[in-house]
C-alpha cells in the first residue's frame, strides 16, 4: 500500500489504481508473422523484477487514465510517474 | 544417524529434562561438488531432495536456502490441504499429493499433524453452485471424493456460519471434501530435512545463489554467498524468488511474484472444526490447535517482493469474514504477514526442465502451493533424476506456454473458477 502520483490527478491512494503489470511490451506490428515462442514472449513471459521495475499503472477510480510508473518492487517506493509515450526521468 | 522417535525414546529424554535429543539436522559446510543442487530450502525444496535420495538414490546432493529452512512461504501459509480440483491434470497432480499426505508422519517418523478434518467451499451466487456442482462431478469422476451441500447441510456441518438469505454474501450452498484438511507446516519441512539428512544430503542454510554458470545451454554450477559449487543438475524451487534466479541464467518465466497475506486471531476454544474457504470473497478461516483463528486474504494485484501486502485487501477479506462468521466480532487479530507467491497466467505451476540441460524448475504454485509438498518433492525428483518427466507432471511443462495447452486453473486457492 502506498500513494502514486498519477499525472493527471495528483496524489492518491493505491487502492484507487490498478496495476496492468510490465511496461514497453509493444503490441506485435505483424500478428500474423509471429512464431508461437513470439507469442509466448509477448503474452506470457515476464522479467517480474526484484527491483527497479517498469510498470503500467491505470487510475481506474479516477481519471481512468493510463501511465507510466518506475517503481522499486523491494519497498514500493516510486522513483517516476510519466503519461504514455514519455520518457521517464528518474530521481 | 538420526534416533527413532517414539513413545520409548520421549520417555527417556523426559528422564534427563529433554536436553539429550540429537539435532535432527547437520549444519555442514557446502562440499565442492555436488550431483544435484536444490536452490530453495522450503518444502518443496526439502521434499525433492528427500525422494531424490530416497527413490532414485541420489545420495551426493545438496540444498541451498538463503535464510533458514522452511522460512519463505512454507512458514506463511494457511497450511489448507485438499485436492477437489477442476482438470484432469490438476486432479491427478493434488491427489498425488494428497494420497502421500495421509501417510507422512508414519513415512517420515515425524509428526506433521495431517488432520483429515474436511475442506468446505462455498457457493455465494448461482454461477458458484453451477461451477461447484460441476466441479464436484468432475472430482468424483477422477476418483476424488467430493459433495454437494445445500445451505441447511452447510449450516449443519459448520453451525457457526450465518447462512441468512439476506446478507451481502448469502451461501447457497457449498462443496466438501472430507479428506481434505491441514498440517503442521513447519513440521513438513523440519521432517523432511531430517529424512533427507538422515540419507546424507547436505542442508546448508544462509547461503545464497549469486548466479548460474553455464556453458553454452549446458549447466556447469552455481555461484554462492558460500562460493562455488559444481554440479551438473539444479533444481530451483524459489517460489515467488524464481524469477530471480531464472534471470541468473538468462531465462525468462511466466510469472508474476505478488504478496499474498495471511492473518491468525488470539488463541480460543474451539470453535470451527473444519476449514472453510470462501471462493468469491478470498475468504478462507480454520483453527489451529493452539486455537487461533487462521485465516487467508488475497494478494494485491501488483508486483512486489515486500512480504507485507496492502490494508484493504486484509479489511476486504476481513469484512466478509464477520459477515459470514458474526461470532467472530470481537476477536482480536494478533499477527499479520504476507508470503511472496509467484502466479502463472493459467493458475497452475510448472514442474519442467527448461531449454538449458540440467537446469529444472518446480515454481508457479500462486497462492496454493503448500498442499501439494510432498507430490510437488515427488515428481520434481522424478524430473532431475530421469530428467524426464513423470506421467502426473507432463502436463505442468514450461512450453505449455508456447503450445497454448494450457491448465486454467483458477482455483489455485479455490478462487473463483
Amino acid at each position: 500500500m502506498f500513494i502514486i502520483n498519477c499525472p493527471y490527478c495528483g496524489e492518491r491512494d493505491q487502492s484507487e489504481f490498478t496495476a496492468g503489470g510490465e511496461a514497453h511490451i509493444e503490441r506485435p506490428k505483424q500478428p500474423t508473422e509471429l512464431s508461437d515462442d513470439e507469442w509466448a514472449e509477448f503474452l506470457f513471459m515476464r522479467k517480474n523484477i526484484k527491483g527497479v521495475q517498469f510498470e503500467r499503472w491505470n487510475h481506474a477510480h479516477g481519471c481512468r487514465k493510463w501511465f507510466n510508473v518506475v517503481r522499486d518492487t523491494t519497498n514500493d517506493k516510486i522513483h517516476a510517474v510519466y503519461k504514455m509515450g514519455e520518457k521517464p526521468s528518474i530521481d | 544417524m538420526n534416533n527413532k522417535y517414539s513413545i520409548f525414546s520421549l520417555i527417556k529424554n523426559a528422564f534427563t529434562q529433554h536436553e539429550n535429543w540429537q539435532q535432527a539436522w547437520g549444519n555442514p559446510e557446502p562440499k565442492k561438488e555436488y550431483d544435484a543442487v536444490i536452490v530453495g530450502g522450503g518444502g518443496h525444496g526439502l521434499a525433492t531432495a528427500y525422494y531424490l535420495a530416497k527413490k532414485h538414490n541420489m545420495k551426493n546432493i545438496a540444498v541451498v536456502e538463503k535464510g533458514w529452512i522452511g522460512g519463505g512461504n512454507t512458514g506463511r501459509n494457511t497450511t489448507i490441504i485438499r485436492s477437489n480440483y477442476l482438470w484432469d491434470a490438476s486432479a491427478g497432480l493434488y491427489d498425488h499429493a494428497l494420497k502421500i499426505w495421509e501417510n507422512l508422519s508414519q513415512e517420515l517418523n515425524y509428526n506433521v499433524m495431517f488432520s483429515q478434518r474436511g475442506v468446505m467451499n462455498l457457493a455465494h451466487n448461482l454461477q458458484d453452485v453451477r461451477d461447484l456442482k460441476r466441479r464436484t462431478h468432475a472430482n468424483r469422476l477422477n476418483g476424488i471424493d467430493a459433495v454437494w451441500l445445500n445451505t441447511e447441510e452447510v449450516k449443519k456441518f459448520c453451525p457457526i456460519i450465518n447462512t441468512s438469505p439476506d446478507i451481502r454474501y448469502p451461501v447457497l450452498g457449498g462443496t466438501l471434501q472430507r479428506r481434505a484438511g491441514t498440517a503442521r507446516h513447519d513440521a513438513v519441512a523440519w521432517g523432511y530435512a531430517r529424512g533427507a539428512d538422515e540419507m546424507g544430503v547436505d542442508i546448508i542454510q544462509n547461503c545464497e545463489v549469486k548466479g548460474i554458470k553455464r556453458s553454452g545451454d549446458i549447466i556447469e554450477g552455481i555461484e554462492t554467498s558460500k562460493g562455488f559449487i559444481k554440479t551438473k543438475k539444479v533444481g530451483v524451487v524459489a517460489a515467488g524468488h524464481s524469477s530471480v534466479i531464472a534471470n541468473m541464467a538468462g531465462l525468462k518465466l511466466p510469472l508474476e511474484s505478488k504478496p499474498l497475506q495471511a492473518l491468525v486471531s488470539e488463541p480460543v476454544k474451539p470453535i470451527i472444526d473444519t476449514v472453510v474457504m470462501s471462493n468469491a470473497v478470498h475468504a478462507y478461516v480454520s483453527q489451529s490447535d493452539k486455537g487461533e483463528l487462521v485465516i487467508g486474504a488475497g494478494t494485491d494485484a501488483y508486483v512486489s517482493y515486500t512480504q507485507r501486502g496492502s490494508h484493504d485487501v486484509v479489511e476486504g477479506t476481513l469484512k466478509a469474514i464477520l459477515e459470514l462468521y458474526p461470532i467472530f466480532s470481537r476477536m482480536k487479530m494478533l499477527r499479520q504477514w504476507g508470503g511472496i507467491v509467484d502466479i502463472c497466467p493459467d493458475a497452475s505451476p510448472i514442474i519442467s526442465k527448461t531449454s538449458i540441460k540440467g537446469l529444472y524448475f518446480n515454481c508457479g504454485w500462486g497462492t496454493g502451493g503448500f498442499k501439494a509438498t510432498p507430490g510437488s518433492g515427488d515428481l520434481f525428483a522424478h524430473t532431475i533424476a530421469n530428467d524426464e518427466p513423470h506421467k502426473l507432471n507432463a502436463a505442468f511443462n514450461i512450453n505449455r506456454f508456447v503450445s497454448g495447452d494450457l491448465v486454467d486453473e483458477h482455483g489455485a486457492a479455490a478462487v473463483a473458477h
